[in-house]
């Protein structure tokens, strides 16, 4: 038992910080910690710097052009990059449909479509989701009839994040009407070119365009973008879904927001002219999610030690779910709170780097209640939280 | 990193647990409970057999050397089985504040005896009016001749009369210092009472208790900071402890909701059910993780780092207990409510590890406080 990282871990944690303090932009560093708008180039310049150094894979195994970490580096390098306010990357390519090519795809797709995912050449989106298909996913409903070698695609995606950035998308189609709706399934890549796709922005609660509708009328896919076997899909598809846990608990993003939250709360004015972070009641609240936060951390590092030890993936990740998007939405909302009346004005141009207006309240305000807005996905995405408790019922306590 | 225990801390984890559930089942505890010690011998005796007083004291006073993860391992087994025995309050309170802070003299001649299970110890510390603040004792110790006089009243001893020795904390010119003293000696007197969880508390009053200068533990007037440690030690084996009961309660919860049957189904068919069950199983592999953290920081060397741990441990693993115990309760329904279940009884327990040794408002508050000097 041994709850801290080997001296070799702590020099590769060294390591990566020296790269982040010299490659990661000035700029783009400022509009993460600062929450401003990001655009496409943002996350692409970043995805070129570490393609570059051989670390935009950190999850790949060496074979298809990983580094060849192993689980503690990678969730070192996850850890340092959140706390220099890196970019998120984009998850679609790289830890989604990824893993699903290694594990499933014909070598000639592995060759075409891995090295394009890594160079930034290709940025994925998840075509999941229908209007219809939420949580229950596996009743999706968009169609793709079989002529000659090619599917015609029919039907309509949403919730696909960043869609606008996107060039390719990977989608679960119908193939098979008549069979149970998880057996007729399959696994689709559509390049998002092809005519007949059309991509609409769908504003979210603080008013940013982040996901999408994607509709399909009569598109033409090549059958060789089909992911292993017709109707099998569905397999494919939950793999996807248990295979990302590395950073689930975006326990090092919270770290940061929890320090940014500290820094607001001894620059805030509280009661008695006194620095809100002296407010006892309001310093409470911090130090809970903190303790909570404590908490997921080991929860992480026992889940990610089991993974090294070569353990299946297993429901395990769903408790990382629950309470890292739990904590998330905490923090978010202390953050708003802590802006008292500040937290009011919507200021959706001075969410811009270059803005020189006038700004209502500390420049920090400025994008804090519409992160807490915007975080009530975290809840809802990626399996809503009463999906992942569906699946802690069944898969561990057994009903 | 490694989350796995040594070959070693598996076999005394099996055997402790194959122990507790063969020979230590509820109905042999409800007798124990209520018999006149309210704990037994045999069973002591047992556990000295086993090795399990022994494990985390040192090698040269007659233990195997043990650290904070091997006790965190035997409160987990003890918890699992609602054991009585005064295991806190003579290895980890007392022994461990002996091997720490005692002299030469005072290893020598408690610690074989604990691990060979012929001494028990108590902690006589907190007293009416303290609540949880360790600095706010009356009892005084005044110097008489070449040994000291001790007078006060302790409350709330944790299985104080069990002990055949106490460590008492006493003002002196000095601050507050610790002194060894005979449990049987003139001029204490104990009073015992059973506690609402089955285990026993003692009222101890000191009335002109006449000891020398060989009892004082360390130095004169330095005991705070060791008593602090050893109470932290005993706050992150109460985490354990706690870790061991809530797993055994949701295994009876979950096990209740797959064969009750109401409307003609399981009740565990209810979605409703099925999720409460979900976040009871969440807060305790949460508190798993603090419990752990706990353990872990014990020996550092940077005390606001213990403090962190221990407080954070204390507050997560206290509104985990809390919650695994009201819902274990409510969804056994009526018979939840009865003597006659188990389930009430390690109710019980978590609801009285949530008020030892500082409570969930006290620990927030010690934590948050750390804050208010940031960043």
């Amino acid at each position: 038992m041994d709850l801290n990282f080997t001296a070799a871990d702590e020099a590769f944690r060294g390591e990566v910080r020296a790269f982040i303090d010299k490659k990661l932009p000035p700029d783009i560093r400022r509009k993460v910690l600062e929450g401003q708008r990001m655009v496409k180039d943002d996350y692409y310049r970043w995805h070129v710097i570490l393609h570059e150094q051989g670390w935009i894979a950190a999850n790949w195994p060496k074979e298809f052009g990983g580094p060849g970490w192993t689980a503690a580096q990678q969730h070192i390098f996850e850890e340092e990059c959140a706390d220099a306010g890196a970019p998120i990357l984009s998850p679609f390519g790289l830890r989604m449909v990824a893993p699903v090519i290694m594990a499933f795809a014909s070598p000639e797709q592995q060759q075409y479509y891995l090295p394009r995912i890594r160079s930034g050449e290709h940025w994925w989106c998840q075509g999941y989701s229908e209007p219809g298909s939420g949580s229950d996913l596996a009743s999706l409903r968009t169609r793709a009839e079989r002529v000659g070698d090619k599917y015609i695609v029919n039907g309509q995606k949403t919730w696909t994040t960043l869609g606008h950035h996107g060039n390719w998308i990977f989608c679960l189609v119908r193939t098979n009407a008549e069979a149970r709706k998880q057996e007729g399934i399959s696994f689709l890549l559509i390049d998002m070119k092809t005519p007949g796709i059309t991509v609409r922005p769908i504003i979210m609660i603080d008013g940013e365009h982040e996901v999408n509708e994607v509709w399909f009328e009569n598109v033409e896919v090549p059958v060789g973008n089909l992911i292993g076997e017709e109707n099998n899909g569905w397999t494919y598809a939950k793999y996807l879904l248990g295979h990302e846990r590395t950073n689930i608990a975006e326990v090092g993003r919270s770290k940061r927001r929890l320090k940014r939250l500290k820094e607001i709360a001894a620059k805030q004015p509280g009661s008695d002219g006194k620095p809100l972070l002296q407010d006892v009641r309001f310093r409470d609240r911090i130090a809970q999610v903190e303790i909570e936060l404590m908490a997921l951390e080991i929860t992480n590092l026992r889940v990610i030690s089991a993974d090294m030890e070569g353990r299946a993936p297993g429901p395990e990740a769903s408790l990382l779910k629950i309470r890292g998007s739990e904590i998330q939405q905490t923090l978010t909302e202390l953050m708003m709170q802590a802006l008292g009346h500040d937290a009011l004005p919507y200021q959706h141009a001075a969410m811009e780097p270059d803005f020189s207006g006038e700004v209502i309240g500390p420049d920090y305000g400025v994008p804090l209640s519409g992160q807490y807005f915007n975080f009530r996905k975290t809840t809802i995405y990626g399996g809503s939280n009463e999906i992942q408790r569906n699946i802690i019922s069944k898969m561990i306590l057994g009903f | 990193m490694n989350f796995n225990f040594s070959e070693e801390q598996q076999q005394l984890r099996d055997t402790l647990d194959r122990y507790v559930r063969k020979d230590y089942g509820f109905e042999k505890r409800r007798g124990i409970i209520n018999g006149n010690d309210g704990w037994s011998r045999e069973v002591w005796a047992q556990l000295a057999d086993l090795g399990v007083l022994a494990v985390g004291l040192p090698e040269e006073y007659g233990g195997l050397g043990g650290g904070p993860f091997d006790t965190l391992l035997v409160m987990e087994a003890l918890g699992r089985g609602m054991v009585v025995e005064p295991y806190l309050a003579t290895v980890v309170l007392g022994a461990g504040l002996v091997a720490r802070a005692g002299s030469e003299a005072q290893k020598a001649d408690l610690l074989p005896a604990v691990a060979g299970g012929d001494l028990r110890l108590a902690l006589a510390h907190y007293e009416r009016g303290s609540r949880y603040d360790l600095a706010r004792i009356q009892t005084t110790a005044r110097r008489d001749g070449d040994g000291w006089v001790l007078d006060g009243h302790k409350s709330v001893v944790m299985h104080g009369a069990a002990a055949d020795r106490l460590l008492v904390s006493a003002r002196t010119q000095g601050g507050i210092s610790l002194f060894l003293v005979d449990a049987q000696a003139a001029g204490i007197t104990r009073h015992d009472t059973p506690a609402q969880d089955g285990h026993r508390v003692a009222e101890v009053a000191l009335k002109g208790l006449r000891v020398g200068n060989d009892a004082l533990v360390g130095a004169e007037g330095a005991a705070l900071p060791q008593i602090e440690l050893a109470l932290d030690h005993a706050i992150a084996a109460l985490c354990a402890e706690a870790v061991g009961a809530m797993g055994s309660l949701i295994e009876a919860t979950v096990g209740y909701l797959k064969t009750r049957k109401q409307f003609g189904v399981p009740i565990g068919s209810f979605q409703a059910l099925q999720h409460r069950a979900v976040e009871m199983y969440l807060h305790a592999e949460q508190a798993r993780s603090m419990s752990y953290l706990a353990a872990d920081k014990l020996g550092a060397s940077d005390v606001a780092e213990r403090r962190r741990a221990i407080s954070g441990a204390k507050v997560l693993v206290g509104n985990a207990a809390r919650y695994v115990g009201q819902q274990a309760v409510q969804l056994h329904g009526g018979i939840g409510v009865t003597d006659e279940l188990a389930v009430g009884h390690y109710f019980k327990r978590l609801t009285m590890i949530t008020l030892l040794l500082g409570d969930v408002d006290h620990h927030l508050a010690l934590f948050s406080e750390a804050m208010g000097d940031l960043p």
